[in-house]
């Protein structure tokens, strides 16, 4: 007998998806806005810092004449030699000089005493912007007379005010104005080393610019023709390079500080993308559950003649507008969070900000909420295709599932594939982004394993003995349709960036708290000059305070390696093809960059020890070799090997070495430390000046013997550790700030999605609960239940959260910080509690309209 | 000769893999059921009688042997393919009413229609649901009907593309006896109205005897197949 052959030809009539997705979705609103609201915070926080980045662009852009504050700006670590002076008198329109370098200053009224950053300034300098100062003509003015500008946070901190004197050197000067704001700086950079502004002609008298001291000289000018700094940029670059000159003018600064920024730009929109993952986590489970109870349906319609991609398309469109309206949230959202920005990063920036919207951001960000939403869904939307239209006979029919589904591989690629691409697109570095991702990738796997272990665990351990509640309480966390790996995923990430970041703080004080223990020095003095040196450290001893180390510093710079100079390595770099052989065997040119300050020694420190050839303390004969040695890692990095040699240029006086050996120098120790060390012998007649330390049992001591050194000694400068604890802590609170600002995100993600989960679990659970009522368990048994099995939930994604975090930060002491790792076991106990209190409380709350409703009400809702 | 047999069972097996080992459900069906006529197909639980209707209705495939809908060989079609088979020729009644929970009675009516494509279809439906007695409750949705109204939109809808063959798998089986007299009635109405082939499983011994033929089958075998004695009353009690 003849068949009818069948064709069928109909195309997929996508009106009629739409109508049917929009159908769907209306008795569903309230669930799927639900999924997508675990986007919503990750796509603000994105959102937020592209639209602050494009801001920040665009203002650093509008900005930069202040910024840098001069057309051309020339820098160097020594004053110019006479023919590059001459050079300079003849470049610009208007000129201003400035030297500025670390010194103590004395607060007369308080009688105390700082160490601060010296900015002596003659001209007009800033020519854009201004020196911010109050009052606002102390800033133009000040260089009239012994006058001073002092930081404001200073003059708080040590009660001083306008008209008061502070002595810088060994010249008083009159506070003239309390500085708000210096150009070139940050809120940041200010409470590191606070600015004091004094007259440059004055700088002379305050005795404070002798040999050995670290003076940065600057060179200001203005050209009234901005055509003009291209060319005097390329007549004057090789001399400057010769003389050690760094050039800098408003397109650098732009560029330079723009390069900053977007550091901090990718930092922040990687901690977003990290909520925005949390997130995806949230929506990819919550569309999983959704399509489940979907199944029944999509059955039915695949039996009416629903073909298997438009019971696809249908769930698809649904997706993509949540993703839409998700992103619009999200959007909208971060627009608004934007403006808080500024605020939480105000001490890290280097302009005024103008928040304006950004419409590129918002682009970025409704994309990303559709790709995302899509992206993370399609592995649940990709099983509507294998529903059987038997489905609708039998509920529990299953398809026998292919071994391997290509489709669903392929998206899980493709997710892999976007959170590289993302990661790349903000950091720009593959490997970067390969670590990023691989971090992710492990951190997930391991909270599964950890979970799925846990949760083994439990199955195995629970004694038949236990309470029935108790039971029933821990067989949810495993039963099937559970939540657990999926809220362990989101718990558990969100507790290991919180705990991480609180344990690096941790780590970060206590190795400067070591640092500064009873044995360690805790006060450096510097600046000490060859004559004072004796007479310093007696004046320590005379305080009771003993003389820890005192050891000489000389400024050098490298002539050459193995005879090959800058300039050399310069012209064969120019000529070589990119690809050229001998790359490796080269001294790096970063050798001859700047200047160095070593010392020399007849023994090594408790700090260093020979890693490679023989140390060489003393270099007594006139015609021997002098035999150098320098730290491991400084010699790796410029290329250089034991028996090299190399000729240095110790201010003027070329003086060649061979590189004797190699040191391993511990830096975490609180000492000196050097890259090059010279033996005895050979430098004892250069320019030199000396740095001791000491140990100050306490404030008072400190302060007392602070005033009697630069009363008696104003050039020399000292750096009170504690102080520097204190700067530190301060710059990791407010660094601390920005992480937790950002990790917000993460944290409220995490709590949405954990109050999704619960929710859209809701109807999972309804039929048991329902059951056990009808069965005539109490509400307080149900709610025992209920409790016990979140407790544990609580408790499985807070461990594994720890534990990865106690993971993660012990290689950060470790391998990174060198440092030990013992984490205070309090606030662990409280962050762990609190994270369990929460989910407790999360889950018994979301879940009480099951439990006070009575049992035929929700029956009748089924 | 012209085939007046709108479905033809030949030699139909049905065997599924569970826990790595096989399980016959279905074993060397053979029957054909003519154009117009009423089929009931009996048996226990576990009989395979809800296996043989799913293959019968394209929505599941034999393991071996041929199923023909319409002189349509279903056995080299695709997914797809047989979703168009069902949408132009078949209609479903299910003993738990399967309406769409998100969709109102009118919509559920519809959805049939609208897969064809055809105009009208609000009319269509609407009429559909006055003969079954429901115009007036139109745009609730499935929650807010009783079971009996959810089962008379779920007739409506079945009847609502004119199928050549429609499938009921106890249909009054989630029913109370009086409802399921009502439903019963107004099945064997729209069938005679229509003129579509209506095949029945259940396990209702008066509900088959109510059609033209009792296929009983027993471990999925075919133990008779007979015509019944008494006729169906066609006439409607409403």
């Amino acid at each position: 007998m003849a068949h009818n052959k069948f064709s069928d030809k109909k195309g997929i009539d996508f009106s009629w998806v739409l109508k049917m997705a929009w159908r769907d979705s209306r008795k569903n609103k309230s669930r799927l806005l639900l999924f997508i609201s675990s986007i919503v915070l990750g796509i603000a926080a994105l959102v937020a810092v592209y639209s602050f980045r494009d801001n920040l662009e665009r203002d650093i852009d509008q900005q930069a004449k202040a910024l840098a504050g001069a057309d051309l700006i020339l820098e160097s670590r020594k004053p110019a030699e006479k023919e590059f002076a001459a050079l300079i008198d003849t470049l610009g329109d208007q000129r201003s000089a400035e030297r500025s370098f670390a010194s103590m200053v004395y607060f007369i009224k308080s009688e105390n005493s700082r160490l601060v950053q010296v900015r002596a300034l003659q001209g007009a300098f800033p020519f854009y912007g201004e020196i911010e100062t109050k009052p606002a003509i102390a800033g133009r003015s000040f260089q009239e007379g012994k006058r001073a500008l002092v930081d404001q946070t200073l003059m708080l901190q040590y009660g001083a005010s306008i008209g008061d004197s502070i002595t810088v050197g060994a010249l008083n000067f009159e506070i003239s104005g309390a500085l708000e704001k210096a150009p070139r700086q940050t809120g940041i950079s200010s409470s590191i080393a606070p600015v004091v502004y004094i007259p440059l002609q004055y700088l002379e008298e305050t005795g404070l610019t002798q040999i050995g001291s670290r003076i940065q000289y600057k060179y200001y000018f203005k050209f009234n023709e901005a055509k003009a700094v291209d060319q005097i940029v390329k007549r004057i670059e090789v001399p400057a390079e010769k003389e050690g000159f760094d050039i800098e003018t408003i397109s650098s600064t732009k560029e330079s500080t723009g390069r900053s920024f977007k550091d901090l730009s990718r930092f922040l929109a990687l901690a977003g993308f990290i909520a925005l993952l949390l997130g995806c986590i949230g929506v990819g489970s919550a569309i999983h559950v959704y399509i489940k109870e979907k199944m029944s349906a999509i059955a039915t319609l695949r039996c009416l003649g629903v073909r298997a991609k438009e019971a696809f398309l249908i769930f698809l469109v649904q997706v993509f507008f949540l993703g839409l309206f998700g992103g619009v949230l999200g959007t909208a959202l971060g627009t608004g969070i934007q403006f808080l920005l500024p605020t939480v990063l105000k001490d890290f920036l280097p302009v005024q900000i103008s928040m304006q919207v950004s419409w590129a951001a918002i682009v970025q960000g409704i994309s990303l909420g559709v790709i995302i939403s899509i992206l993370f869904a399609l592995p649940s939307l990709l099983s509507v295709r294998k529903i059987s239209p038997l489905n609708a006979l039998r509920a529990s029919y299953e398809v026998p599932e292919e071994k391997i589904d290509f489709q669903k591989w392929l998206v899980y690629f493709l997710i892999l594939l976007f959170v590289l691409g993302f990661t790349y697109l903000q950091m720009n570095s593959w490997l970067q982004a390969l670590a990023f991702t691989g971090s992710i990738l492990i951190a997930f796997l391991l909270l599964y394993i950890i979970s799925k272990v846990l949760m083994w665990v439990l199955k195995k351990s629970i004694p038949q003995s236990l309470a029935y509640v108790w039971r029933q309480g821990f067989a949810n966390l495993y039963r099937p349709n559970n939540q657990t790996l999926m809220l362990t995923i989101s718990i558990g990430l969100a507790t290991t960036f919180i705990c991480t970041l609180f344990f690096v703080q941790g780590i970060l004080i206590k190795s400067v708290t070591l640092a500064s223990g009873n044995d360690q020095p805790n006060m450096v003095l510097f600046d000490i000059q060859p004559d004072q040196k004796d007479s310093v450290a007696q004046l320590t001893r005379n305080y009771d305070l003993p003389v820890i180390s005192q050891v000489p510093i000389i400024t050098v710079r490298i002539e050459s390696i193995n005879g090959k100079t800058a300039s050399d390595l310069a012209k064969a770099d120019s000529s070589s093809s990119p690809k050229k052989g001998n790359e490796e065997e080269e001294p790096s040119q970063r050798a001859f960059r700047g200047e160095l300050r070593v010392t020399f020694q007849d023994t090594l420190t408790q700090a260093e020890k020979i890693s490679a050839g023989e140390w060489v303390g003393k270099s007594n004969k006139p015609n021997q070799p002098i035999y150098v040695s320098l730290e491991q890692n400084y010699a790796k990095r410029i290329k250089v090997e034991v028996g090299d040699k190399i000729l240095f240029n110790v201010q003027g006086v070329m003086m060649p070495t061979v590189v004797g050996s190699l040191r391993e120098v511990n830096w975490n120790r609180m000492q000196t430390n050097f890259r090059i060390v010279f033996p005895t012998g050979v430098l004892e007649d250069a320019p030199q000046f000396h740095v001791l330390m000491t140990h100050t049992p306490d404030n008072e001591a400190s302060a007392n013997y602070q005033t009697a050194v630069i009363k008696t000694f104003p050039n020399v400068s000292m750096i009170d550790l504690k102080l520097i604890l204190k700067v530190l802590d301060e710059l990791l609170s407010k660094i601390g700030f920005v992480i937790k600002f950002m990790t917000t995100f993460s944290m409220a993600t995490g709590w949405i999605v954990l109050i999704a989960s619960v929710l859209i679990s809701k109807n999972q659970r309804l039929q048991e609960s329902i059951l056990l009522r009808t069965l005539g368990a109490s509400r307080k048994q149900i709610l025992t239940i209920t409790a016990i099995e979140y407790l544990f939930l609580g408790l499985i994604a807070a461990t594994t959260g720890l534990i990865l975090a106690l993971f993660g930060s012990w290689a950060l002491a470790v391998f990174t910080f060198s440092s030990s790792f013992s984490p205070s076991i309090v606030p662990i106990i409280v962050i762990f509690l609190v994270i369990i209190a929460l989910v407790v409380l999360t889950g018994v709350l979301s879940s009480r309209k099951v439990l006070y409703r009575p049992p035929l009400e929700v029956l009748r809702n089924q | 000769m012209q085939n007046t047999h709108i479905l033809d069972i030949q030699n139909v097996s049905k065997t599924y893999i569970s826990a790595g080992k096989s399980l016959r459900v279905l074993q060397n069906i053979n029957f054909s059921v003519e154009n117009g006529s009423s089929v009931a197909i009996t048996g226990p639980s576990g009989s395979g009688k809800t296996t043989l209707l799913g293959l019968c209705a394209g929505l599941d495939k034999a393991t071996d042997g041929h199923v023909l809908i319409n002189n349509i060989d279903l056995k080299d079609l695709n997914e797809d393919e047989l979703a168009a088979v069902r949408n132009q020729n078949i209609g479903f009644i299910f003993q738990n009413f399967q309406l769409m929970p998100t969709l109102t009675a009118l919509e559920n009516v519809m959805v049939p229609l609208e897969l064809r494509g055809e105009k009208n279809i609000k009319s269509i439906a609407l009429d559909l649901l006055d003969k079954v007695g429901l115009a007036d409750r139109s745009h609730h949705y499935p929650i807010q009907l009783s079971g009996g109204e959810q089962q008379r939109v779920s007739l409506a809808r079945a009847f609502s593309t004119k199928p050549a063959i429609l499938f009921a798998d106890e249909p009054t089986g989630n029913l109370d006896g009086e409802t399921s007299i009502k439903i019963e009635q107004l099945l064997f109405d729209l069938n005679k109205q229509a003129g579509t082939t209506l095949v029945i499983v259940t396990h209702d011994l008066e509900l088959a005897a109510k059609t033209n033929r009792i296929i009983k089958i027993k471990n999925g075998e075919i133990i008779s197949d007979e015509p019944t004695l008494i006729k169906p009353n066609l006439s409607s009690k409403d």
